[in-house]
C-alpha cells in the first residue's frame, strides 16, 4: 500500500515540471534546449527510443499469452497490453515535443516519404497504436460491460468506455478472446517491424559509424524486450501485489528477463568487437566517448552498474528465488535502460564528422560536449511522472490482472 | 448442360480493381513525374584550393550577411587543422559549405520530402513550409553541413529591424516562432541570386556570396557540367581530392590540395 501511495505521490509531483517545460517549450521552442547542430538529439530522443523499446518489448511478451497460449503468464498478458499503450503515447508524447514544429506533426500523414526509416516508423506505429487500442478494448470489454452494475462513478466510466457493448456471457468473451488471438498475432511481426525499424533509423545512417551496422536493428529488439520484460515484472509486482499472488509468474519473468539481458549483452559485445578491431575512427571515438568521455558514469554506472551487474548478481543466484528481490532486480533493468538509451543517442553524435568542426566557430550550437539544460530534463522528468500517474489511473479504473467474475443472473 | 460461365464473386472483382486502380495511379504517378521533372540543365559545384585559402574567414561572414543567418546557424565554416608534425604554424584551412551530393544521403532520410535535390541544377534545398524540424538530416549528413534553427539572435542586431533573409527568393522577415524557426537550414548556392531561367552571372554580381567576397580567390564556383568552365578545367589541371569518397555521396564541392 505505501509503495502504490509512493507511486501515486511521484506521479503527481510531476506533473510540476511537466507544466513548467511544457510553458517553455510552448513559449520560447527550442531555445533553452542544449542540443545543437553538431549533436542534433538529445535528451529527448534517447527518452523516446527507451519509451517506444518498452511499449515494443511488453506487447511483444503479451503475445506469449494471446498467441502462443501460455497460461502462467496470464495474469500479465492485460498489464503488457497496457504497459505498452502508456509506454507508446509517452515516447509520441517525448518525440514530439522534439519536433522543431510540433504543429506540422500531421505532414507525417499527407507528405510521407516512404524511403525514410522515420516514415516507416511513424506509418507502423500508427497501425500499431490502433491494433493496441483495439485489442486492448476487447480484452476489457467484458469487464466494462460486467462493471456497469458496480456502484456509483465506476459505473458510469466502464459505460461509457463498454461503448454500448451489454453482452457479459461466458460465449462473447470466447468471441473477444478469439478476435483477440488475431489482432495479437497481426501485432507481432508489426511490433517487430516498427521497433526494428527505430533501429533502423539509426542504423542506416552511414555518416555515424557507432551506429551504422546490420545489428542495430536486432539489438534494439532485443534490448526492447529485456527492457519491457523487466517493466512488466515491477509492474505486476505492484499492482495487485503480484510478488504474494503470483509468485512463480514474478520468479519465471525474472528467468526470462535474464535470458534477454545477458542475449542483450551478447550482442553489443559483438558490436564493440567488429567496432574495436573494425578500428573505424569515428566508430572508436564514439566508443571511447562512451566508456572514457566526461560522461563515463552513464555507462559505467548506469548501464553496467545498475542496468547490468545488479540485476545479474540478483537474478542468477538463489536470491532470485525470492519474489520480493527479483522485482527490484527488473526495476534496476529498468532505470539501467536509460543509460543503454542515452548511451546510444549521444556518442553516435558528438564526435565530429569533420576534423575541427567543433572549433571552426565559437558556438553553443556548435559543439560536441552535450548535456542536456534544466528544461530538457523537466520534460523528461515530468514525462516520466505521467507515466507513472496513467499507470496509477490504470489500475484504479481497470482491473488489469484478472478477469471480473460475470454476474450470477444467468 | 450448358457451359458454365466463369463465376466472378463481388470479393473477387473488387480486388481486381483494387490492384488495377493501384498499378493505375504507380504508373500515372510516374508518367506525370517524368512529364513535370525539369531537365538537368547545371550541375553546380565549387572547387576550394586549400592552398589559397588563409583562413580570414570573409567567406563565412559574407555568407552570414547574405543569407542572414541567426547565432548557431553556419552555412559554410573554415576548419583549421595542424598538418600531422606541421603544428599550428601552418595548419591547413578549408571551407565547408553544403557539398549538394550527387547522392545526398540527407534528402531519402527526411519523412515528409521537405528536402530535396532540385531537378534542374543539383542544388540540396529545404522546404520551410514542410520541414517538420527532426533534424534526421543533420544526422545523415556526413559532413555537418546542416544547421537547426534554435531561434536564437543576434542581440546587437535589433536596432536595424527585424532581419530579412532572401533565401529562396521567400524575403521572410524573422519571427519568433514562425520559419524558418524550428527548421533545419542549409547552404543553398545562394540560389536567390539565380535569374528566372536558374543562371547566375558573374560579373553582374549574382554569385554565391563566399566565392564572390573570397579575397584569396580560393572558391571557384561554377557548372561542373560544362567542360569549359573554370570549376571543370581547374580539376582536369590540378589534384582533386572531395572529402569521404567511400561513403558513395558523390559530393559537387571539390578541394585541391
Amino acid at each position: 500500500m505505501t509503495l502504490k501511495r509512493a507511486f501515486w505521490a511521484v506521479g503527481l509531483f510531476g506533473l510540476i515540471p511537466l507544466g513548467m517545460g511544457l510553458y517553455i517549450r510552448l513559449t520560447t521552442g527550442h531555445a533553452d534546449a542544449n542540443y545543437g547542430s553538431l549533436v542534433p538529439w538529445g535528451l529527448w530522443v534517447a527518452q523516446y527510443v527507451y519509451f517506444i523499446g518498452l511499449s515494443a518489448g511488453a506487447f511483444l511478451l503479451s503475445s506469449l499469452v494471446y498467441v502462443f497460449g501460455v497460461k502462467r503468464f496470464e495474469p500479465i498478458g492485460r498489464l503488457a497490453v497496457f504497459a505498452a499503450i502508456v509506454s507508446l503515447l509517452l515516447a509520441l508524447f517525448t518525440i514530439w515535443m522534439d519536433l522543431g514544429h510540433l504543429e506540422r506533426f500531421w505532414h507525417v500523414f499527407i507528405y510521407p516519404n516512404f524511403a525514410s526509416p522515420m516514415a516507416w516508423m511513424i506509418w507502423l506505429y500508427t497501425t500499431y497504436f490502433i491494433l493496441l487500442v483495439a485489442e486492448f478494448w476487447l480484452l476489457m470489454r467484458r469487464d466494462l460491460v460486467v462493471a456497469r452494475s458496480l456502484a456509483g462513478w465506476r459505473s458510469f466510466v466502464a459505460r461509457i468506455a463498454a461503448l454500448g457493448a451489454r453482452n457479459d456471457s461466458d460465449e462473447s468473451l470466447a468471441a473477444d478472446m478469439r478476435k483477440v488471438k488475431v489482432l495479437a498475432t497481426i501485432g507481432v511481426p508489426l511490433a517487430i517491424m516498427f521497433h526494428g525499424g527505430v533501429g533502423a533509423l539509426f542504423g542506416v545512417l552511414a555518416s555515424r559509424p557507432y551506429w551504422n551496422s546490420g545489428l542495430f536493428p536486432i539489438i534494439f529488439l532485443v534490448s526492447a524486450l529485456a527492457s519491457g520484460g523487466a517493466l512488466l515484472t515491477v509492474a505486476s509486482a505492484i499492482f495487485q501485489e503480484g510478488w504474494r499472488e503470483h509468485r512463480q509468474m514474478v520468479l519465471d519473468l525474472g528467468k526470462i528477463v535474464l535470458g534477454l539481458l545477458l542475449l542483450d549483452v551478447l550482442f553489443q559485445l559483438s558490436e564493440i568487437l567488429v567496432g574495436v578491431y573494425g578500428a573505424d575512427p569515428g566508430y572508436v571515438a564514439s566508443l571511447r566517448l562512451a566508456v572514457g568521455g566526461p560522461h563515463w558514469y552513464v555507462f559505467w554506472i548506469v548501464q553496467v552498474g545498475i542496468g547490468l551487474l545488479v540485476p545479474v548478481a540478483i537474478l542468477a543466484s538463489p536470491l532470485g528465488r525470492d519474489p520480493r528481490l527479483v522485482p527490484v532486480a527488473c526495476a534496476a533493468v529498468v532505470v539501467g535502460f536509460i543509460g543503454v538509451r542515452l548511451n546510444i543517442v549521444v556518442p553516435g553524435l558528438a564526435v565530429e564528422e569533420i576534423a575541427g568542426l567543433s572549433r571552426a566557430v565559437d558556438d553553443p550550437r556548435y559543439q560536441t560536449n552535450y548535456f542536456p539544460s534544466a528544461f530538457e530534463w523537466l520534460i523528461t522528468v515530468g514525462i516520466g511522472g505521467l507515466g507513472l500517474l496513467m499507470f496509477g489511473i490504470g489500475e484504479v479504473f481497470l482491473p488489469l490482472s484478472r478477469h471480473l467474475p460475470a454476474r450470477q443472473n444467468a | 448442360m450448358g457451359r458454365m460461365l466463369p463465376v466472378i464473386s463481388r470479393r473477387d472483382m473488387l480486388k481486381q480493381a483494387a490492384v488495377g486502380a493501384v498499378a493505375a495511379s504507380v504508373v500515372a504517378h510516374e508518367a506525370v513525374g517524368a512529364a513535370t521533372t525539369p531537365a538537368r540543365k547545371h550541375h553546380w559545384g565549387m572547387v576550394i584550393d586549400t592552398q589559397r585559402c588563409v583562413g580570414c574567414e570573409a567567406c563565412v561572414i559574407a555568407c552570414k550577411i547574405e543569407n542572414q543567418t541567426p547565432p548557431g546557424v553556419y552555412y559554410t565554416v573554415v576548419t583549421r587543422e595542424p598538418l600531422p608534425g606541421g603544428g599550428n604554424d601552418r595548419p591547413v584551412f578549408m571551407t565547408k559549405p553544403c557539398f549538394h551530393c550527387e547522392e545526398p544521403p540527407c534528402v531519402p532520410v527526411c519523412p515528409v520530402n521537405a528536402t530535396y535535390k532540385r531537378p534542374s541544377d543539383g542544388i540540396v534545398v529545404v522546404d520551410y513550409d514542410r520541414c517538420i524540424g527532426c533534424r534526421y538530416c543533420i544526422a545523415a549528413c556526413p559532413y555537418g553541413a546542416r544547421s537547426f534553427d534554435f531561434g536564437d539572435d543576434y542581440e546587437m542586431l535589433s536596432a536595424a529591424g527585424d532581419p530579412i533573409s532572401p533565401e529562396y527568393k521567400q524575403y521572410r522577415v524573422r519571427t519568433p516562432d514562425g520559419s524558418p524557426v524550428g527548421n533545419v537550414r542549409k547552404c543553398t548556392f545562394c540560389l536567390h541570386l539565380q535569374d528566372e531561367n536558374g543562371e547566375y552571372d558573374r560579373d553582374g554580381g549574382r554569385w554565391p556570396a563566399c566565392a564572390k567576397t573570397c579575397p584569396g580567390h580560393a572558391i571557384h564556383f561554377g557548372d561542373l557540367g560544362d567542360a569549359e568552365s573554370e570549376v571543370s578545367r581547374l580539376l582536369r589541371e590540378r589534384n582533386a581530392i572531395r572529402l569521404k569518397e567511400e561513403l558513395g555521396t558523390e559530393p559537387s564541392v571539390y578541394y585541391l590540395l
